[in-house]
């Protein structure tokens, strides 16, 4: 973790004080951290300008935030319409049996996030995995493990 | 350098020119999100290997997703007055055999997908042939890009780069007709008369209620205030839906040349583009793009010279599905939570930070420009009734050809899924096909022959919505996909609303029941009325179509909510508590592939003895199905 307070401060510094900007300051820690630490939530709202409450309500609305510390690896296994009709759900099983980690969460040791997703738009290769940045696509539960294994 | 005159617009154009059409062969990856997913990525890199280890005098370019997905990795290769091959299916192996049948002089005959002759400039309505002045004898069996089911009734404007351009090379946009439009829209044309084009050619919001366009713009025109803005919505949410994504990716400009001749319009000086961050691609492409046309001053102040000044800016979506309504989506921008508020006022009127706002679509923006540059009579006669022009579908689930395609409205169901699909896979019977999104419905073989448009899909009571259109075989669950559909809403509601709140977490937990073997007689009566009463009380279009996928799959398949309900049937056999899995004891030959392949040890057996599954340990997931070579696994 390359976390120091210089960085959150850097950070800060790309939006001017305004209320607006909330959203994308809560993108960008979260690119930056994995998650939003209360005391990161905290800064965020002096700098622009809301109460905490509100702060709360926007970072737990939105997707994207995890306000709890993210595994070394985010397995997001889409579950788009075609990806549900093609035996993404059978993928999400398995990972979870695997990985001994209900989806949503984060095991024990860090390593490994697991999440769905509602659909990453390459419906035509479906089901779709996505490994950290990467994809797989037509993915079956032997070339997924095949993948988990490697990391 | 600013652009500031028609002269030095022609002049990129011709660098443009030169650029995309070079003398020598040109390689094109298509690198688009579902390219890179088949591994496109590695075949470049190969191809870039190859190129330095050879000395090969090519030139290699990236592109964006010429649409047929289900066939990347595509390499499509231009011999310069010759012909241009596309090659389906490139792996590492091939495109190195590729590259060495360059590096000889060889046209490459292996994994052809098909031939192009000629492209189109939609611009400016003239064809390019690739075959001049030296065409070749190719063997007869490789079809031409017409000849393919998949593009021949297919008519490009959205997608009229893809595939064609390098999406990051502006001067590519502009060598094929890009930013002409915008031009003569600020330099010829009055606000009004632009209006007047855009009315006059009957588009519709693309984004799925189907609004006119063109009326949306002169509200907005006319709404008091000096500042006003343009918002793209790119926050293209609908499961099983991506051809936003293949615009961004593939050709960033239309969207951009397209929000400016709006702005101009009705006089906005400022945009946004608000798009989902799960596709990192188009962002990337936008933010590219963006900073190009700043570049050379095709967005900025005084664009063209003119006292008219436009910039974009991108909002990143932060994973909200309710965003894509239009107050929600305004809600967004300003840094606040998603929520919709009831309407009036519209955004024309009262939007961003209180000023007048217009909200289109990706696709809507990518049509303004071609409507500018051929003008409303020719888009006009493009299309069908009151539904006039293309759009793009993503076409998926279960048939042959997947991708994405671009088609004239009207064209029927049974067309867009036997002809460019290719009818369904692994040759099943077809089911429904599902228009909408959670908005829409599942549209049954009995309606085939209707035509593609806002009305008459409308009238099966469903939507054609913003373009997915999944078709399912047999072998789908009519139940099962609505509770499908009902969890995602439910999931996604915003909760501002107690109908769409409650009411969709109700009809989410009448439909499990239904799917574990728990129904009762009146369930399905419970979940019409219920359905209704959601649809006419909510705040926001979320939460008034969210029932729809209910209502169309009881409308069209009662039978199998009835069997799931009387019968403890799932006749799809999809269902798990409702299924069992059971070895076909004379099928059976002992292989073991079964039974090793179980994730839980549920199948009992040994080598050449038959197998049997023990019934309490089976976690239903199907993997013996799938691993058994010889059909030996029953599903009842």
């Amino acid at each position: 973790m390359k976390a120091t307070t210089l960085e959150i401060d850097d950070i800060l510094e790309r939006y001017p004080k305004q209320p607006q900007h909330l959203i994308s300051l809560l993108q960008d820690v979260q690119a930056e951290y994995k998650y939003i630490s209360p005391e990161h939530l905290a800064l965020i709202c002096d700098h622009v300008g809301v109460p905490l409450t509100q702060a709360w309500a926007v970072a737990t609305f939105y997707k994207s935030f995890s306000l709890e510390p993210r595994g070394e690896h985010e397995i997001k296994v889409c579950l788009g319409t075609t990806c549900h009709l093609k035996g993404g759900g059978r993928l999400v099983e398995a990972c979870e049996r695997d990985l001994a980690v209900a989806r949503g969460h984060t095991t024990e040791d860090l390593r490994f996030t697991l999440d769905t997703v509602k659909c990453v738009g390459a419906c035509a290769l479906a089901p779709v995995v996505m490994i950290d940045e990467d994809y797989l696509g037509a993915a079956s539960i032997p070339s997924l493990q095949k993948r988990l294994e490697k990391l | 350098m600013k652009i500031t005159s028609l002269d030095q617009l022609q002049k990129i154009k011709e660098q443009g020119f030169r650029r995309t059409y070079p003398d020598k062969i040109k390689v094109m990856v298509g690198m688009a999100t579902c390219g890179i997913s088949a591994g496109a990525d590695k075949v470049y890199q190969t191809l870039a290997d190859k190129m330095a280890e050879l000395g090969l005098d090519i030139v290699l370019e990236k592109t964006g997703c010429i649409g047929f997905c289900q066939r990347e990795p595509l390499v499509d290769v231009v011999y310069p007055g010759k012909v241009r091959l596309s090659y389906q299916g490139m792996n590492p192996e091939k495109t190195a055999a590729l590259a060495e049948a360059l590096k000889e002089g060889r046209i490459f005959l292996d994994n052809i997908l098909c031939r192009i002759d000629e492209e189109e400039l939609l611009m400016e309505g003239t064809v390019r042939p690739y075959a001049n002045p030296h065409p070749v004898e190719l063997p007869a069996e490789i079809p031409t890009y017409d000849d393919l089911s998949f593009f021949k009734k297919q008519v490009k404007i959205s997608l009229r780069n893809c595939g064609f351009i390098n999406p990051e090379r502006i001067e590519e946009y502009i060598a094929r007709g890009g930013y002409g439009a915008l031009y003569q829209a600020v330099t010829q044309m009055t606000p009004e008369e632009v209006i007047a084009q855009v009315k006059d050619s009957g588009l519709r919001g693309r984004g799925g209620a189907g609004f006119p366009t063109g009326l949306k713009w002169e509200f907005c025109r006319n709404a008091p205030g000096d500042i006003k803005y343009v918002i793209c919505n790119a926050d293209e949410g609908d499961p099983g839906a991506f051809m936003d994504r293949g615009i961004l990716e593939g050709d960033p400009h239309a969207v951009l040349e397209g929000m400016a001749i709006g702005a101009y319009a009705m006089g906005a000086s400022a945009g946004y583009i608000y798009c989902r961050a799960e596709y990192p691609l188009a962002i990337e492409h936008l933010k590219t793009a963006i900073s190009q046309a700043e570049a050379y001053g095709l967005l900025g102040e005084g664009i063209f010279g003119t006292d008219f000044s436009f910039k974009i800016k991108i909002r990143e979506g932060a994973g909200a599905f309710v965003c894509g309504e239009e107050t929600a989506l305004i809600a967004s921008i300003e840094g606040r939570v998603g929520e919709p508020r009831p309407r009036p006022p519209f955004p024309a009127q009262s939007g961003l930070w209180g000023k007048p706002t217009t909200i289109n679509n990706v696709k809507t923006w990518s049509h303004i420009a071609p409507i500018i540059a051929r003008g409303a009579e020719w888009y006009a006669s493009l299309g069908s009734g009151q539904s006039k022009g293309t759009t793009v579908f993503s076409l998926v689930g279960k048939v042959n050809n997947s991708g994405l395609v671009e088609v004239p409205l009207g064209i029927t169901l049974r067309e867009m899924i036997f002809d460019l699909g290719g009818g369904i896979a692994g040759d099943r019977a077809f089911k429904a096909v599902q228009t909408g999104g959670p908005s829409g419905g599942c549209i049954p073989a009995e309606f085939l022959d209707t035509p593609v448009d806002y009305d008459s899909l409308a009238a099966l009571g469903s939507i054609m919505g913003s373009g997915g259109m999944i078709v399912m075989d047999e072998r789908d669950c009519m139940v099962n996909v609505a509770k499908y559909f009902l969890d995602f809403t439910r999931d996604e509601s915003c909760g501002k609303c107690t109908p769409c709140r409650e009411g969709t977490l109700r009809l989410m937990e009448i439909l499990e029941a239904i799917t574990e073997g728990r129904g009762q007689q009146g369930d399905i009566e419970k979940l019409e009325k219920m359905s209704e009463l959601i649809k006419k009380t909510s705040l926001c279009g979320l939460g008034a179509t969210a029932p729809n996928p209910v209502l169309t799959t009881i409308k069209y398949f009662r039978d199998e909510y009835e069997a799931h309900i009387q019968a403890q049937k799932c006749p799809a056999k999809v269902c798990k508590p409702l299924i069992t899995f059971t070895v076909i004891d004379d099928k059976c030959n002992g292989c073991q592939l079964c039974r090793l392949k179980c994730p839980v040890e549920a199948i009992d057996g040994a080598k050449k003895v038959v197998h049997k599954v023990i019934q309490e340990k089976c976690i239903k997931c199907g993997t013996c199905f799938d691993a058994c070579k010889f059909a030996a696994i029953g599903v009842e």
